[in-house]
């Protein structure tokens, strides 16, 4: 399709805006002044309309397709929360105004849906108080990493490391390291846990914190990580939770009560938010007890009267960690959800959540190499182990399985299982889909043996083919340049 | 309601299939000591009830007052066709592009989207967003602390302090050092910058136009932050790009800022838009997603996910940055809004905002008492001297139905009687006039 830039006409114009109904007064100098106007497309409203209608139609989405993206949790998304998150008195808040004197009044309503989230989120996951305010799941990361690092400043500790299994998320490392910790990475042991021998032997008074994925990535949960909790805490070290997959465990477990006490969550997984195509998305941090006075400010209060307000003297707080109270518009759609399912609601999310991704695993380990053969828990890992002798690789049979309607499940993750295809259905699916899914699955894995090259050929059903990755990273074009 | 598809019957032919007996089998490996303490949640509640409850509180929200407040978040219109766009569910319920042959609508729009963002700001590079203005502004000063191997940042006060406050925030375990240098007269204080440029200095830190609403032009500035080889890095609010010098054009090395007005709506602060553009050959450290154009086995145009190997899918510990979900959706929107406003609009647009400041100056510098700071052109935003305390002018001018500005002194110390006005497109004359009668009223009482 052509570029919005390709479709440009001098002089055509697609805006309305208002008249200048003031004398207009000296212009700026011109030292101040752009010499080159920015090349933005001209169009007709409708040209932009129908580019970008179109261009919609090229992807894949929840509500086209079904979508099983291992650890993203891509559930259906209840088209109420939008109309929610569109009402003008949340939509058109400015984010100062409860920083006016009096101002607090003026955004009562919205100081309630935080309060009030704040509150279901420790519930949910057993901690003692929640901040709202990180962008995104890595960015709650990155807050829970700096609370542990304030704690242990507070206690005169300057730790150095963090212990993170190699089944990891990759942000997990990521934002351990940029927060200044180093990393020491554990293996995983051949029943797909973290191996118990060199994590105590990692374990130290230089350990900061432990940082956990439960289940974990493998889509596994492991039954030893209270005695995980209780090893760190000896060294005075902290317990991190990444709440990724907590999509499988509400009502049957909370973070707190395994000995967590740091907790991020994605509210765009586990609380049914739009992902946008990247973003945005809400990782609200959870803390036990001791944490609390170093959760960022402001902080939203109840006065006794039973308004709300904001507070900011907070001695401990580690600061901003974004400029207001988090992703406001996703935090509310959450809430909504969460408000709509109630106890029994989430509860049964979890649990047909999990029977779907058994019931995955169960029809497909016959196809496919299962690395850890045992009951799974939201999300199972097969391996294309059996299909790379024949040359098919993971990558093949994602792309085969476009051709058939579906977006793949992620592929090469976690790092540690070989040619992985992570699957995650969700509870939002019916079982026509999930049947039509598996077989679409089983026979990328009888051409793999057939035809191998029919897989090699995928997808040719897309407006697309296979494109040249290699191109793209090494005659780098990132940007649409006028010919002219 | 909780959106599950299967029926009984289809549940119990599914834990056959497992070889299980019911769900709770499943859970099994968790031990009963590590059940859940408490679970104390309401329990559901139907579609309709959950909105009137939410919108009742959505009401005891004031959004009807008249809005002269900024401060680096503006009430700019949205053109209907944006929410339209942005609302096509084939956009929003997808997820991050992994996929190029079923993702090809994201892609190309991410493409185009990093077109507008080095266009607005004139530099070479941009990616698939950041959060917001703020978390921008921390990557840039990262990445000039990799880039220069240095670990001194000057930072001018008229930077937001909401973005100096992350900056901090951020870098409190990294040992970094920042200098901040004060503003006078309205403007960033060269002599004071240049006394603590030397060769130890990661980059210099400015914003245009800066908090006070002041603009600049950092020419001089950024050329000596280059002869000491560090990096000129700005934060700059999109809409006064129709008009102000880009960054490009002043030097910078990195431009950053926030999206919102880009045709987002203000939210409560949220979900945002951070963007990035820098210099081509610092490109490898600019951290998060970045969308490249190739070709297919049959030679056609497409798009790809390139340059991965920075991030921290790939690179874990070793990334640029944890970055992983960006805003997407926003910056969508942001392609939306400036496509159609187009090349000629969008200039119309900064026209708008710059002539109604300059009528509002003009109209409230005639109520008694009441001083325009002049010292340095603005934008769409300036600084008034108020002859009573701010905050308290504020108050009483809530009643009048206006949000009538941020009081400074909230944020800088010593200026308690400085309000900060912000004037957009959406603004009338009448609204103008009205505003400067209620202030004078404000004062009197």
């Amino acid at each position: 399709m052509q570029l919005i830039f390709e479709k440009s006409r001098p002089g055509r114009l697609g805006f309305s805006l208002p008249q200048l109904d003031v004398l207009p007064a000296v212009c700026l100098p011109e030292k101040y002044c752009r010499q080159t106007a920015a090349q933005l497309p001209e169009v007709s409203e409708l040209d932009v309309v129908r580019h970008f209608s179109n261009l919609s139609r090229l992807n894949f989405s929840v509500d086209t397709n079904f979508y099983p993206l291992g650890s993203c949790t891509m559930k259906y998304n209840p088209k109420f929360t939008e109309k929610v998150a569109a009402l003008s008195g949340f939509s058109d808040l400015h984010p100062l105004l409860p920083q006016l004197w009096g101002g607090g009044m003026l955004a009562q309503g919205s100081l309630e849906v935080l309060y009030n989230m704040e509150r279901l989120l420790s519930e949910i996951t057993g901690m003692a108080a929640f901040t709202l305010q990180p962008l995104a799941g890595a960015h709650g990361e990155l807050t829970g990493v700096m609370l542990i690092a304030a704690y242990h400043k507070a206690n005169g500790e300057k730790r150095k490391h963090i212990i993170i299994p190699d089944s990891s998320h990759g942000t997990n490392p990521a934002s351990a390291a940029i927060a200044g910790y180093t990393v020491v990475v554990i293996p995983t042991d051949s029943e797909g846990a973290l191996d118990m021998a060199l994590y105590k032997k990692a374990l130290n008074s230089e350990t900061a914190a432990v940082m956990l994925t439960c289940p974990d990535t493998l889509g596994l949960f492991n039954p030893k990580i209270k005695e995980i909790a209780d090893l760190a805490h000896g060294v005075g070290a902290l317990m991190y939770y990444d709440g990724a997959n907590l999509n499988a465990i509400m009502g049957k477990c909370r973070p707190g009560d395994l000995g967590f006490d740091v907790v991020h969550l994605n509210l765009h997984k586990t609380f049914a938010t739009p992902h946008g195509g990247g973003g945005p998305g809400a990782g609200p941090v959870g803390v036990s007890e001791k944490l609390v006075d170093f959760l960022p400010i402001s902080r939203v209060i109840r006065r006794p009267d039973g308004t709300f307000a904001l507070d900011y003297h907070k001695r401990k707080s580690i600061g901003y960690i974004a400029p207001f109270y988090g992703n406001f518009g996703v935090i509310l759609k959450a809430y909504a959800y969460i408000l709509a399912l109630g106890k029994s609601g989430l509860m049964e999310a979890s649990e047909n959540a999990v029977l779907s991704a058994n019931y995955c695993l169960a029809r497909l380990k016959d196809h496919y190499v299962v690395g850890y053969d045992r009951i799974c828990m939201h999300e199972c890992v097969l391996s294309a182990a059996r299909q790379l002798e024949h040359g098919v690789h993971a990558l093949d049979i994602a792309k085969y399985l476009i051709d058939q309607g579906f977006h793949p499940p992620t592929i090469y993750f976690p790092m540690i299982v070989k040619e992985a295809l992570m699957i995650e259905p969700t509870e939002t699916e019916n079982k026509e889909t999930l049947d039509a899914f598996i077989e679409a699955m089983i026979c990328a894995a009888q051409l793999s043996e057939s035809d191998p090259d029919a897989l090699h050929r995928a997808p040719s059903q897309m407006p697309i083919k296979r494109l040249d990755e290699t191109k793209a990273a090494r005659q780098l074009d990132l940007r649409w340049i006028s010919k002219k | 309601m909780n959106y599950i598809a299967h029926t009984e019957i289809e549940k119990k032919e599914m834990l056959k299939v497992i070889g299980v007996s019911s769900v709770e089998e499943l859970f099994k490996c968790i031990p009963s000591n590590l059940r859940p303490k408490s679970f104390n949640l309401p329990e559901g509640k139907s579609e309709f009830e959950v909105f009137e409850y939410l919108k009742l509180l959505a009401n005891q929200n004031a959004t009807q007052l008249t809005n002269f407040v900024g401060g680096g978040f503006y009430d700019h219109y949205i053109p209907a066709a944006v929410d339209a766009l942005a609302s096509r569910s084939e956009f929003y319920t997808a997820y991050t592009p992994y996929q190029p042959e079923c993702s090809q609508g994201w892609l190309q729009a991410i493409y185009e989207y990093q077109t507008i963002i080095c266009e607005l700001t004139g530099l070479d590079v941009s990616n698939a967003s950041l959060y917001d203005g703020g978390t921008a502004l921390y990557e840039a000063a990262m990445m000039a602390v990799r880039l220069t191997g240095r670990k001194k940042i000057i930072v001018d006060s008229g930077v937001s302090l909401i973005y100096r406050t992350m900056l901090y925030a951020y870098t409190s375990n990294l040992a970094i050092e920042f200098v901040e240098t004060p503003v006078v007269h309205g403007q960033s204080c060269r002599e004071d910058i240049y006394k603590h440029l030397d060769a130890k200095t990661a980059a210099v830190i400015v914003q245009n136009p800066n908090f006070f609403g002041a603009v600049d032009d950092f020419s001089d500035i950024v050329e000596r932050v280059h002869t000491f080889g560090a990096l000129a890095v700005a934060s700059v609010y999109p809409v006064s790009l129709g008009m102000l010098k880009s960054p490009q054009e002043m030097g910078f090395d990195i431009a950053t800022g926030e999206g919102q007005s880009l045709g987002l709506p203000l939210s409560f602060g949220g979900p945002y838009l951070g963007f990035i553009a820098v210099k081509k050959e610092h490109l490898r450290q600019m951290p998060g997603r970045i969308v490249g154009a190739t070709v297919d086995k049959d030679n056609k145009r497409g798009f790809v996910l390139t340059l991965q190997a920075r991030e921290q899918h790939i690179r874990r510990e070793r990334a640029t940055s944890n970055i992983c979900s960006n805003e997407a959706l926003c910056a969508l929107r942001a392609l939306i809004y400036t496509s159609l406003l187009g090349k000629t609009g969008f200039q119309e647009l900064a026209r708008l905002n710059y002539q109604k400041a300059e009528f509002a100056k003009a109209t409230l510098e005639k109520v008694k008492g009441v001083k325009v700071k002049r010292s340095a052109p603005t934008f769409n935003e300036f600084t008034l001297e108020l002859p009573k305390n701010a905050d308290e002018v504020v108050l009483r001018m809530i009643s009048k139905g206006f949000a009538g500005g941020f009081p400074l002194g909230r944020f800088y110390k010593g200026l308690d009687n400085y309000l900060l006005v912000a004037v957009t497109e959406k603004r009338t004359k009448e609204e103008i006039v009205h505003f400067a009668n209620s202030l004078e009223a404000a004062l009197c009482s």
